[in-house]
């Protein structure tokens, strides 16, 4: 089996080439054949992991252009391996996630104040898919409009504004939702690409749909649209 | 330049890092918290099967059953005063979760759901699916974003920095730390430091269920300090694990109504035995021949979609079997360590100012034997109680802080080692000692096994300079990190043997094929082990 890895570095000066690697192992996943290399090829490939059961977030890379977790993946022939997209490369395949976390302190997302409300199985459910999130940061690499925009809150953020927001405990909803309005909730092209390549099953994209339909019942609407009378958001769905 | 200062410095953002950190910040220290990876990347996102508290939602319960569980489980050597903090403060670490919003599962009637583990009398572990430590871990850490502690990224211990006061006693105020992005060496000033850094059960290599970083860095470092070590013969093997790549598959899945069959279709053991006993009867099945299977077809679909998503993902993945319509086959590894460092009860390690909490910390309340559940609200009790005394500890702390000759140290150490000579690959002595280990001194053992392995580890650590990181960059080495977790682990694994052959008597996890009974006239002690001027020393206290 031979698959192909981008490689990085900075030192002693910035090197960039894509180097191939061959193996016999029978049906890997991607972080087997790059555990493989590490300790029987090259000990200076570079890439991160952790749990291997697809919790931990830390595996997250790109196979022939789109983005997977490592853990999760089985090789194929031929593969190219890259590093995330929209994210500084430190070296090969790990990236600096610092500033892709760095959004979820400026769009506080986090419970605000907390009422003491009975959630029901319904309420749970509301949210569940959303709190599955690992933060791997697949959805940023995939999104177009951070790629371009390096201050759009980005999909995970949004997401975890949603989860907080639709929690019954939630105190705080409309901050919340003023919070999301600049570089957030509007800017989103819904484009679908963040729930493509999300590894958890979770859609950024609707759930920005729902916070579009939350803002407007706030008074909050698309910037781009002046003062267009309708209360929802513009693709007709005021879901939720 | 590399030099930081702060009030209370916490060295693990998994759990109980992050709950001691909240707790000190709200005592009003300043916090730093280091992690040698980032915070939701922790151990804690692993854990499934739920958090205990008796509150009695799914069935009958109350706190006393839930400690006289907890206390037979741990088969003589949990501390009651401390079961019975843990298990009264499990309704209020509940209900703290639930107000800073984790979103447990619920009942009809509105109710935090709460399901059946191994050795429970009543349904007791509250849960989120089979994704309780992970949405536990990521709302613990939007709440440290809401107070806005630091936590600084991709930090990895080398060393507590000690200072001696005038009675020449020892007293940690800080660490040097290597700063994975750099390549530096950083130094960080504390009036208090709490470690958090979870277990070591990577020791077992591929025969673990743990992440990649549970290798035991701050215990290591904590009985090089001065801290002592208590029971670190006691590792629980999880009963099921997926055989070829040791995945948990949670005890929610035997607690549900899963079978344990042999290849012949047989069950062979009460699936819901505390995990030594479970353990013991898989491995038993697997030395005599057979294979071992985990059968949760009858629970439905609609069941197994609803209450064990992952592990089907899981399953499928790596075993290339549906938990729906096949078996899914099993083996035990290595998944807990009882073990740790010793601490009093105020979560106070013996060398002054050092304070530690969660797996990495034996507050004594698993003993012999771990319950699934109890894990997690551990790190939620004495995470809060070691967080509230370290920061309680820095307010009154008034000694110098000299850290200049223990950097310089750790500079030369990180510069060196990169000169060691690579003749042996300590890649292939991990996995060596993780396959001795697991055979010899495993699910059980002998003393000749555990000589015979104890051998070899003494071997590997006069092997150690002929070893070293072959990857010789300052940014982002992870080979050098590797092998920095290697040598910690090595340090470890020889006290982990000095316990299990001094113990001659089975108890809890630690079973000895040689001695199969409990020796409670000898043996109902803790084994603590220090080390002075370098050399190890064991010894059994009450």
């Amino acid at each position: 089996m031979k698959i192909q890895i981008k490689r990085y570095t900075s030192e002693p000066e910035i090197k960039e080439e894509v180097l191939a690697y061959e193996m016999e192992l029978e049906d890997p996943t991607l972080l087997e054949v790059l555990g493989h290399i590490k300790t029987t090829q090259d000990s200076s490939l570079s890439f991160s992991s952790g749990c291997r059961s697809s919790v931990c977030g830390s595996c997250s890379m790109r196979v022939n252009g789109r983005e997977v977790l490592a853990c999760a993946y089985k090789v194929q022939e031929g593969d190219l391996v890259e590093p995330l997209k929209n994210v500084p490369v430190i070296r090969d395949l790990v990236v600096d996630m610092d500033k892709a976390y760095s959004m979820n302190v400026r769009a506080k997302a986090w419970l605000e104040g907390s009422s003491d409300v009975a959630l029901s199985p319904e309420d749970e459910k509301r949210n569940e898919r959303q709190s599955d999130c690992i933060m791997c940061g697949s959805c940023y690499s995939a999104c177009p409009v951070y790629a371009v925009n390096g201050e759009f809150l980005g999909p995970f953020a949004l997401t975890r504004v949603w989860r907080y927001v639709s929690d019954g405990r939630e105190e705080g909803e409309e901050a919340k939702i003023h919070n999301v309005q600049s570089n957030g909730v509007w800017d989103c092209t819904l484009c679908n690409e963040c729930t493509l390549v999300c590894p958890q099953d979770i859609s950024s994209k609707a759930d920005i749909e729902k916070l579009r339909a939350t803002s407007a019942q706030y008074g909050c609407m698309d910037p781009n649209f002046g003062s267009f009378g309708g209360g929802f958001g513009f693709d007709g769905s005021p879901s939720f | 330049m590399n030099n930081y200062k702060t009030d209370v410095l916490i060295i693990g953002a998994g759990g109980a890092g992050l709950v001691a950190a909240l707790n000190a910040h709200k005592s009003g220290a300043k916090v730093t918290v280091l992690t040698k990876e980032y915070p939701t990347r922790a151990q804690t996102s692993m854990a499934q099967g739920g958090i205990n508290a008796a509150l009695g939602h799914a069935g009958e319960d109350s706190v006393e059953d839930h400690i006289q569980n907890t206390l037979k489980s741990a088969q003589g050597l949990a501390n009651e005063e401390a079961v019975r903090l843990m298990c009264n403060e499990a309704l209020e670490a509940v209900a703290w979760l639930d107000s800073i919003g984790v979103p447990f599962s619920r009942t009809k009637e509105s109710k935090i759901a709460q399901r059946t583990l191994g050795g429970a009398s009543a349904p007791r572990a509250c849960y989120a699916q089979d994704y309780t430590g992970l949405k536990i871990l990521h709302t613990l850490y939007d709440r440290v974003m809401a107070q806005g502690i630091e936590i600084k990224n991709e930090r990895y211990l080398l060393n507590f920095i000690t200072n001696k006061d005038k009675h020449e006693k020892s007293y940690a105020c800080g660490a040097t730390i290597l700063n994975i992005k750099t390549g530096e060496v950083e130094t960080y000033e504390a009036k208090s430091v709490i470690v958090a850094t979870g277990g070591y059960s990577k020791i077992y290599h591929k025969h673990s269920t743990n992440a990649k970083g549970s290798t035991g860095d701050g215990i290591a470092a904590a009985i090089r300090a001065g801290a002592r070590l208590s029971d670190m013969e006691f590792i629980q093997f999880h009963p099921t694990a997926l055989k070829n790549s040791s995945i948990l598959i949670s005890e929610s899945a035997r607690g549900a109504g899963g079978y344990l069959l042999n290849s012949k279709g047989e069950r062979f053991v009460d699936e819901l035995l505390p995990r030594d006993q479970v353990a013991r009867a898989i491995n038993d099945q697997i030395q005599a021949g057979e294979e071992v299977f985990l059968d949760i077809r009858h629970l439905g679909e609609a069941f197994i979609m609803e209450q064990l998503p992952q592990e089907r993902k899981l399953a499928k993945l790596y075993e290339n079997v549906d938990p729906v319509n096949d078996l899914i086959p099993i083996k035990p590894v290595a998944h807990y360590t009882m073990g740790g460092i010793e601490v009093d009860k105020n979560s106070h390690t013996k060398l002054k100012g050092l304070f530690a909490a969660g797996e990495c910390a034996n507050h004594k309340v698993h003993g012999a034997n771990r319950l699934g559940g109890n894990s997690l609200l551990e790190l939620i009790v004495f995470g809060k109680q070691a967080g509230k005394n370290a920061a309680a500890w820095a307010k009154s702390f008034d000694n110098a802080i000299e850290t200049s000759e223990q950097t310089l140290s750790a500079q030369n150490f990180v510069k060196g080692v990169k000169y060691f000579t690579n003749q042996i690959d300590f890649y292939q002595k991990h996995q060596f000692l993780g396959n001795i280990f697991y055979n010899n001194a495993g699910i059980s053992k002998d003393e000749m096994g555990l000589k015979a392995v104890l051998g070899a580890v003494r071997q590997i650590q006069k092997e150690i300079p002929f070893m070293g990181p072959k990857d010789k960059s300052n940014i982002y080495n992870t080979n050098l990190v590797d092998f920095i977790e290697f040598g910690n682990m090595v340090e470890l694994c020889e006290i982990i043997l000095v316990s299990m052959i001094s113990r001659n008597e089975s108890r809890g996890a630690h079973y000895r094929s040689d001695i199969p009974n409990p020796n409670d006239m000898a043996y109902k002690a803790h084994t603590i082990t220090w080390k002075e001027d370098g050399v190890l020393c064991a010894d059994f206290m009450e």
